[in-house]
């Protein structure tokens, strides 16, 4: 293929040779330059690519029922999964239940029923606490188990539990994926929307955006006046006021989250001046609902608005505007139309950065929002640490990170550039 | 030289257990941190092991992290009711010898447990601001009935208690809540009760808000945990507990499964579930001591702060530990659902 494109370069006795060489020397000098990043890049797939990989398998894995309960994997492989299965099932399964090597296991598989079913947990647990069934031995017969299981709790017989068994029975499942779009798999499999009283996820996600939207446009609101006002100070001055920007950006966001508490209370400084001013009568509602969710959050997310912007705008040459002024044009109508336009990339770059920042937030809706104001990170957290459900919290994780790589692809689509931080 | 260095790496390793013990004890903080603190960690050193105190917010998330890694650095765990079952039946904890600690009889029923003993009794109830409200509300009812009391109230975000007090205020006995709360019609109807409530309720995260929420005014009455209440009064504030259809509940001390100072966390507890320093506990914050003989040891004024005093647990419900463990993710979802409407 080289060859067709090889054209014999004047003056020289070995073009081949020479541009081997070449291709020699630039590969080497690639390698240099990579091997000079691997340590970066190891870096980045060890605290990275490697946890969020672990975070997506965690959120199809399901391998407590098939490890603990192979058996009845197998009894009910016929079953229909209407009315109760087979005898064979409850033999199956007491059989299974018997031979777990540890409780914690049998703790595991009590869970996951449980998140599918509830009150599988304490079937299971009591279940597994009473083994050996009494007056049963395990060559007693299928239907004396069931008997004697059936006696020992009568839940047994409800099939929806035996659903739950079936359901679950292979390692991998949707299921956790479904349920955080509000959708569920019926016991055959049917996929469909889960009953009203428990559509979460969609309305929290949309709740989620609308916060991180808000937040987005009064930081771009607040920060392009701030910034281009920076941009038309000495170097001096724009120095300190940068100074100023950044110490609370440096400050910890518990700290600043504190701090609004006390400002913004009823009998708070914010409530105080404007009762002092005869502007209100009764304290403002500041605390513990939207409003003081969406101050707190924009003061924390401001300077990531503001230094893209002030960046862009640095390198924007005031001439233009100057130009089109002396050429007629009305001084507003100029900026809006030769000023704003060239600032595009950091109004683009800060509105990224402060919009995909906020639908992460956590810390800022729990401690100031009401419960409606709790954006995703705060069920991710509860399913973590609460109820220990872990792969419903990597399902969450998975779906905020695909709402932020949609995002982005969007932003590149329309901007039709890569993000840039000026 | 290796050899040298393989030396010093035995001298030290032998030297070790040598060296003073310390153990790592794990607390909700707050006010409970500091009694705890003088009841049990000060005295505890005195008998040779130096006692670590680390905060936490109840994350079990980080003590499975830690079994499941075999690196467990927290050696004593206190932990709430609804995690004692679940990490017990999931192989969290280990397994108490209670021949270590002591006579089981001494103790509440509820207080013993496979894997967890109870460190004290605790119990959500409303409060009011004395100062502010001269008659403050006496039942459930009274704290759903916004046109007797106007004005914003604080609860818990999250199911837990809410839905108790919401069927509660719906007029279903102390005795009968969990039994109708089963059913998908006592749930139905307890997500209809706070759904009147729903505008007037003022949301609090951690146990210390209330009580500021209170002595603020930004509510008039507040669901809150009994020893914030003490603390808060003891700071000078004046705020009043009504104690009807109070939900009472046990927090325990559990030892992560797989620690190295197994024996020393043992010690510790046993230490701390003696009369002498539960009694010196419930002096510094009120809550109920586990060991009974614990109440001999207390004076009339102490008592009637705490939860398991006569007066204060006549209409009381337990928290239901087996039903919370059933139904907790589902409500927990639901109430999820529920506030986003």
């Amino acid at each position: 293929m080289s060859s067709t494109l090889a054209t014999p370069l004047p003056g020289l006795a070995d073009p081949q040779a020479l541009r081997q060489s070449l291709a020699r020397a630039e590969r080497q000098r690639k390698l240099r330059a990579i091997s000079l990043t691997l340590p970066l890049l190891l870096f980045l797939a060890l605290t990275f690519l490697v946890p969020i990989g672990v975070l997506l398998k965690r959120a199809v894995e399901n391998p407590e029922v098939a490890n603990a309960l192979p058996r009845t994997a197998v009894a009910l492989q016929g079953w229909n999964r209407e009315g109760t299965p087979p005898a064979e099932a409850y033999a199956a399964l007491t059989r299974d239940l018997a031979s777990l090597p540890d409780s914690a296991d049998a703790g595991a598989l009590a869970r996951r029923l449980n998140s599918e079913m509830p009150g599988a947990r304490s079937l299971v647990m009591a279940t597994y606490k009473a083994l050996p069934l009494p007056q049963t031995t395990p060559t007693s017969a299928a239907p004396e188990i069931q008997a004697a299981l059936l006696a020992l709790d009568p839940r047994w017989n409800e099939p929806a539990y035996w659903q739950a068994i079936a359901k679950n029975a292979s390692r991998w499942t949707p299921d956790y994926l479904l349920t955080s779009v509000d959708l569920r798999r019926d016991a055959k499999g049917t996929i469909g929307r889960v009953e009203p009283e428990q559509r979460a996820f969609g309305r929290i996600l949309i709740r989620t955006f609308e916060i991180s939207l808000v937040v987005t446009l009064w930081c771009l609101l607040l920060a392009y006046p701030l910034a281009y006002w920076l941009t038309t100070l000495s170097a001096r001055q724009a120095n300190v006021l940068m100074i100023l920007v950044l110490v609370p950006f440096w400050t910890s966001i518990l700290v600043r989250v504190a701090a609004w508490i006390v400002l913004l209370q009823s009998e708070g400084l914010v409530n105080h001046a404007l009762q002092g001013l005869h502007l209100i009568t009764q304290p403002l509602a500041l605390l513990f609902n939207r409003t003081g969710v969406v101050i707190a959050m924009v003061h924390i997310l401001l300077p990531f608005m503001i230094l893209p912007l002030y960046s862009v705008m640095q390198s924007v040459p005031p001439t233009y505007l100057r130009a089109a002024v002396s050429l007629g044009s009305p001084p507003l109508a100029a900026f809006f139309r030769v000023y704003v336009p060239q600032t595009y990339p950091g109004i683009g770059a800060g509105a990224l950065l402060v919009f995909i920042l906020s639908i992460g937030y956590y810390v800022t809706p729990a401690l100031l929002g009401g419960a409606d104001d709790q954006m995703l990170s705060y069920y991710i957290a509860q399913y973590t640490n609460v109820n220990v459900n872990w792969g419903m919290a990597c399902a969450l994780g998975a779906l905020l990170l695909a709402a932020t790589l949609v995002l982005y692809a969007i932003y590149r689509r329309v901007t039709n550039s890569e993000l840039s931080l000026g | 030289m290796k050899k040298s260095l393989l030396t010093a790496a035995l001298v030290v390793g032998f030297s070790l257990p040598a060296l003073a013990q310390q153990i790592t004890v794990v607390n909700f903080g707050g006010a409970n941190a500091n009694a705890q603190k003088k009841a049990y960690y000060e005295p505890f050193e005195k008998t040779g092991t130096k006692v670590v105190p680390v905060e936490y917010n109840g994350e079990q998330a980080k003590i499975k992290a830690m079994v499941e890694t075999k690196k467990v650095t927290w050696d004593v765990v206190e932990v709430e009711s609804p995690d004692v079952a679940r990490g017990c039946d999931e192989g969290l904890f280990e397994k108490l010898d209670y021949s270590k600690i002591g006579n089981k009889s001494d103790f509440l029923p509820a207080a013993v447990t496979e894997c967890g003993i109870g460190v004290f009794v605790w119990s959500t109830v409303m409060a009011y601001n004395g100062d502010k409200l001269k008659d403050g509300p006496k039942t459930w009812a009274d704290f759903f009935d916004t046109k007797k009391f106007a004005g914003k109230r604080g609860m818990r975000k999250g199911a837990r208690y809410n839905v108790e007090f919401a069927l509660m205020a719906d007029g279903v006995k102390s005795g009968d809540v969990y039994k109708v709360l089963a059913t998908k019609d006592g749930a139905d109807r307890a997500f209809k009760k706070l759904t009147e409530l729903k505008p007037s309720i003022q949301w609090w995260e951690a146990g210390a808000q209330p009580p500021q929420f209170l002595i603020a005014g930004d509510v008039v009455m507040s669901t809150v945990y009994n020893g914030r209440v003490d603390a808060a009064n003891r700071e000078g504030k004046n705020l009043k507990i009504s104690w009807t259809g109070g939900i009472y509940d046990l927090d325990y001390w559990v030892v992560p499964k797989g620690t190295p100072n197994k024996d020393a966390a043992l010690k510790f507890i046993a230490f701390a579930s003696t009369p002498e320093a539960q009694a010196e506990y419930a002096k510094n914050i009120a809550y109920g001591p586990t060991n009974t003989k614990a109440l001999a040891k207390l004076d009339a004024k102490v008592l009637a702060n705490l939860p398991t005093s006569p007066a204060n647990s006549g209409d009381a419900l337990q928290f239901d530990l087996k039903f919370w463990a059933d139904q907790g993710e589902q409500l927990e979802k639901r109430f999820a659902a529920w506030a986003a409407q």
